[in-house]
């Protein structure tokens, strides 16, 4: 079997999710399309929320790919420490606007959902207030990148930020359960089916959140392997430059 | 088809349009750029192989 490490290879990293992309690309689109219909379309009101509930289906895995969007860039950040593998570094680039993108739907759909529900667009609840840090986060890991020139420092500067931000991106997640107070409800999804949204809910979530994870999975592969030439036409510019 | 959204159907519609607005302006400039960059890599190779 073929080490990971082989698509360490910018040249063998690119064939291969070149070969991917289009499979990706439409199961994330089918997924979604199913996801969101059937959610849409064919599920009930909640007896507390109204049709609010519909919300869910683009606010739960929005939030889900928000903090995921993190941790995977915290894993290829390591990778580019330890191995100083040029392709980590950059998947971890990548990432960044998706996962800003995500922090920005899950931020705006608990927004407009908060409104009818708590009466109010935001309030400074433990989960809220850590999705804003996340963000802003992103915001700043993007301007690090954009900021320096050589593409190494930028590397090894962005994943100290990147370990730096973890935090945030596990209190989003467990802040509910850290500080018991705020507006913000616990999670929807857990492996006590107890607690998990009921059935009507949980199978089309559960669609629509393979979507977006598709859709992320999808983008990054594109967006690393932009990276990646764009990163080669750097050097040879440079090499031109120096001839 | 369309369901009876009740007086929440500002805030259902709402905010659908804005996320699939936001992940269609993503993908769009994700596809947009990756075109863009593929397109000047090439021409700086084939300069760079013509030139020597």
């Amino acid at each position: 079997m073929a080490s990971i490490w082989e698509y360490a290879n910018p040249k063998k990293f690119i064939e291969t999710t070149d070969r991917l992309l289009p499979w990706l690309s439409v199961t994330a689109l089918l997924c979604l399309v199913v996801g969101l219909v059937w959610g849409f379309f064919f599920t009930p009101d909640d007896y507390k929320q109204g049709s609010t509930v519909k919300i869910i289906y683009l606010h739960v895995p929005a939030a889900l790919m928000a903090i995921n969007a993190w941790m995977m860039m915290l894993v290829a950040s390591l990778i580019w420490i330890v191995r100083r593998h040029h392709v980590s570094a950059l998947a971890a680039r990548a990432a960044a606007p998706v996962g800003a993108m995500m922090t920005v739907i899950a931020l705006a759909t608990g927004a407009i959902w908060g409104q009818p529900m708590w009466g109010t667009w935001w309030a400074w609840d433990p989960r809220l207030t850590s999705f804003l840090i996340l963000f802003l986060f992103y915001l700043g890991y993007m301007a690090l990148w954009s900021a320096i020139e050589n593409d190494d420092t930028a590397a090894d500067l962005t994943s100290v930020l990147c370990i730096v931000g973890s935090v945030f991106a596990v209190l989003s997640r467990y802040a509910v359960n850290f500080w018991n107070q705020g507006l913000h409800q616990g999670a929807s999804l857990s492996l006590d089916k107890e607690k998990n949204v009921a059935d009507v809910f949980y199978h089309p979530l559960l669609v629509s959140i393979a979507g977006f994870v598709l859709l992320f999975v999808a983008l990054v592969f594109l967006r690393t392997q932009t990276e990646i030439r764009a990163r080669r036409m750097r050097a040879l510019i440079a090499r031109e430059r120096l001839q | 088809m369309m369901p009876d959204l009740g007086k929440y159907a500002q805030a259902v519609l709402s905010s659908y349009a804005v996320s699939i607005a936001l992940l269609v302006v993503l993908v769009a400039m994700s596809v947009w750029r990756a075109r863009k960059t593929r397109r000047e890599l090439a021409d700086i190779e084939q300069r760079v192989r013509r030139d020597g």
